[in-house]
């Protein structure tokens, strides 16, 4: 464990939990965002025929950083209308909101920030921060588009919390635990230890939960896809009605921080999915550090295995966002109450049948 | 305690993504849902009409390039024919070939602009930029024949202003063979998906009549029911020899007239174009271009209206002649201009969202619109 090692290291349990927090932050996250707005450009590019940015750097591999360093110089604009407070703190919320989550992301057996108890938790509610961030910055920019694109934003991420938080029960239920460590340790083995086929469970009930943990998959991807407010949910911003909704208004390092959110709010909700469905960290088909006898190895196995699948889910947003249409604002409250919270609900109660059995 | 609402009004443009130009939208809003919807334009108005009345006849012809920016050879087509009315010319058979070739290159690039921007309009970026690669395909090939790529000034009072280059013809072939599996793959991509279809089928109804007492013309008349046609109702040039059919909205994924309608038949005609350039391909004979080219134009004293189906419906060119080299008067009935000013009946109680994409099924050209 992370923490364990630095207060062992440093002596100081404050100092260890910050190391520990800002570590991932640090080492992954932020490099990652640069690479998912490359690798976005870069998808979308060749789905439509076209090469992407190519001139900084081989293939232009340097291009976001170059992005960033433009945004950094670029001037920061206020205008004399703004609500200036709340306008300045919004990014940050943002910012933070998304990033925070993952402190309690294990991305391996010894690379996590926090090994909380209540780390699935602690995902739901710090990601609700990120509401909070988006309506103060639709507000305080006083301007007719970006008050809807927030509100918009508000009522989507409100209404599909719904479902996902009723998945997140129902995965609670056949783990017995909110220990995101612990849900994954669940599914160590093989691949199909993963919860998605059923779980590490001796006897029928795996295999009668396999279908509805497949339904509990299909709809928290759903639900954290308008979370993020990526195409077909992306009415929040949508591009062609509202500009670019709720940060309309932003320039430089504070849109970039919006910008770098989103990038890191889609690996955020792919490592959720993966975390609950998918097996986490671990290996489909065991690890080659214990068959070698190198368990130094197995750690950095698990760190490869978590981001390749987080990564796979993240490949499977921009490929949808790069294919299909927006939908209209009701339609979206339609998908979230009439279909998406009926079929979650309905899917909670069976799945705490099969466990009662 | 009831809380007390307000209408909100939002302004749209002329600074906004999907406008299609410098169009300006005040929208009266009840919430998400539309009130009212106001149209102003005049935002790119360059006084075409009073300009012609200073130019000699051919030099008016760049200027009508410049209306439907995306169907230039439309507009110099339909000008060509007035005046060749007003004089009295017979063209030669080649050029009349020539000019419905590009005509209706002209009108599968005008609609793939137009389809994909609505896909764009939708949320989906993909098909527009599909559509962007084919209709490059296009510009190549008039690049080819006039050395412009969006501008021509090709098609003169009495001909075109050269011949065809030797691989032009081939080069279309070969363009006709690879568009038209291109058209199905964009009606797998957007035209049958689900949420496009949830998007825009039963969005934007335009029932006939109000259609016809508006005077809409051209896919968006079509589209409401009406088998209106100027190339078959009032043939000009040799579209009498040609076979196609006109393609009319049948209300397959909603209502007659909604949205998808519109931009259905837009698809249809795409595929019939084709068909037309394959037919005037095989007939096209041999001849001069130039030899019908009035030396000098100054027609007698008189008056004329010549009207052809651009891409975007009836154009119309009112010329009156006072015998000196220049225009008396050119006035041109766009269509563009006369669609737009079916916005406010078609929004009233749509969403947001909603005016943009009937915005993009109209098609408007803000060029033509304020000329």
């Amino acid at each position: 464990m992370i923490y364990e090692y630095f207060s062992n290291l440093t002596g100081s349990e404050v100092l260890a939990s910050i190391i520990s927090a800002f570590l991932p932050l640090f080492l992954f996250i932020l490099p990652f965002a640069l690479i998912a707005v490359l690798l976005e450009r870069k998808v979308s590019a060749h789905m439509q025929d076209r090469l992407g940015p190519m001139r900084v750097g081989y293939h232009g591999i340097l291009q976001t950083i170059a992005d960033i360093l433009k945004l950094i110089q670029k001037e920061d604009i206020i205008a004399d209308q703004n609500d200036k407070p709340l306008f300045n703190i919004a990014p940050v919320l943002v910012f933070a909101g998304s990033y925070a989550v993952f402190a309690a992301i294990p991305f391996s057996s010894s690379y996590l920030g926090s090994n909380i108890d209540l780390g699935l938790f602690f995902i739901v509610g710090i990601s609700g921060l990120v509401v909070a961030g988006i309506l103060m910055a639709g507000w305080a920019s006083n301007n007719k588009y970006t008050l809807l694109g927030a509100m918009r934003s508000a009522a989507q991420l409100i209404s599909y919390e719904i479902p996902t938080i009723m998945i997140v029960v129902t995965v609670l239920m056949v783990t017995g635990t909110l220990n995101l460590k612990e849900i994954t340790e669940l599914q160590s083995g093989y691949f199909w230890n993963w919860l998605i086929f059923g779980g590490n469970i001796a006897g029928i009930a795996k295999y009668l939960l396999i279908p509805f943990m497949f339904v509990g998959f299909v709809i928290i991807y759903i639900s954290t896809l308008a979370e993020v407010n990526r195409t077909p949910f992306d009415i929040p911003e949508a591009e062609s009605e509202l500009v670019s909704g709720y940060h309309t208004e932003y320039s430089g390092m504070k849109f970039a921080m919006f910008f770098l959110a989103e990038y890191a709010n889609m690996f955020a909700v792919s490592a959720i999915v993966v975390l609950l469905f998918f097996g986490g960290y671990h290996s489909p088909f065991g690890y080659l550090g214990n068959t070698l006898g190198l368990s130094w190895l197995v750690p950095i196995e698990q760190l490869f295995w978590f981001t390749f699948k987080g990564i796979g889910f993240v490949l499977v947003q921009m490929w949808l966002r790069w294919t299909l249409p927006r939908l209209r604002v009701d339609q979206l409250m339609a998908v979230c109450w009439k279909y998406l919270i009926p079929i979650a609900f309905v899917n909670l109660l069976i799945v705490g049948l099969i466990t009662l059995l | 305690m009831a809380l007390k609402t307000e209408e909100m009004t939002l302004n749209m443009g002329p600074q906004h993504p999907s406008t299609h130009g410098v169009l300006r939208l005040e929208l009266q809003l009840d919430g998400e849902f539309i009130i009212d919807v106001t149209p102003h334009i005049g935002y790119l108005h360059r006084c075409f009409e009073k300009h012609a009345e200073f130019m000699t006849y051919p030099q008016v012809v760049p200027y009508t390039d410049r209306m439907d920016y995306l169907a230039s050879m439309y507009n110099e087509f339909g000008y060509a024919l007035a005046v060749e009315k007003l004089l009295g010319i017979e063209v030669p058979d080649r050029v009349e070939y020539i000019r419905v070739i590009m005509g209706e290159l002209q009108r599968i690039a005008s609609h793939l602009v137009a389809l994909g921007t609505y896909g764009a309009d939708i949320g989906a970026v993909t098909p527009f930029l599909f559509c962007f690669r084919d209709r490059e395909k296009i510009l190549s090939l008039f690049e080819m024949a006039s050395g412009a790529r969006l501008l021509y000034n090709y098609i003169w009072v009495g001909g075109v202003s050269r011949d065809l280059p030797p691989e032009f013809l081939r080069l279309t072939k070969e363009f006709v063979d690879y568009f038209r599996p291109k058209i199905k793959e964009l009606n797998d991509l957007l035209t049958f998906n689900k949420i496009f279809i949830e998007r825009t089928a039963n969005v934007g109804i335009l029932p006939l009549d109000v259609a016809v007492n508006y005077g809409i013309t051209g896919p968006m008349l079509r589209a409401s029911g009406l088998k209106w046609d100027l190339r078959k109702n009032d043939p000009y040039s040799v579209y009498d020899k040609l076979e196609f059919e006109i393609p009319v909205g049948n209300g397959r994924m909603g209502t007659v007239g909604d949205s998808w309608d519109r931009y259905y038949v837009r698809i249809l005609e795409m595929e019939e174009s084709l068909k037309i350039v394959e037919q005037a391909l095989k007939q096209i004979p041999e001849g001069d271009v130039l030899s019908a080219i009035p030396k000098r134009i100054k027609p007698p004293v008189g008056q004329v209206y010549g009207r052809v189906e651009n891409p975007r419906g009836e154009l119309g060119y009112f010329i009156v002649s006072d015998g000196s080299v220049n225009p008396k008067r050119i006035k041109v009935r766009g269509p563009s201009f006369v669609n737009l000013a079916v916005i406010g009946e078609l929004c009233k109680g749509h969403m947001i969202a909603d005016v943009i994409s009937i915005l993009g099924s109209i098609d408007i050209v803000l060029g033509e619109v304020d000329r």
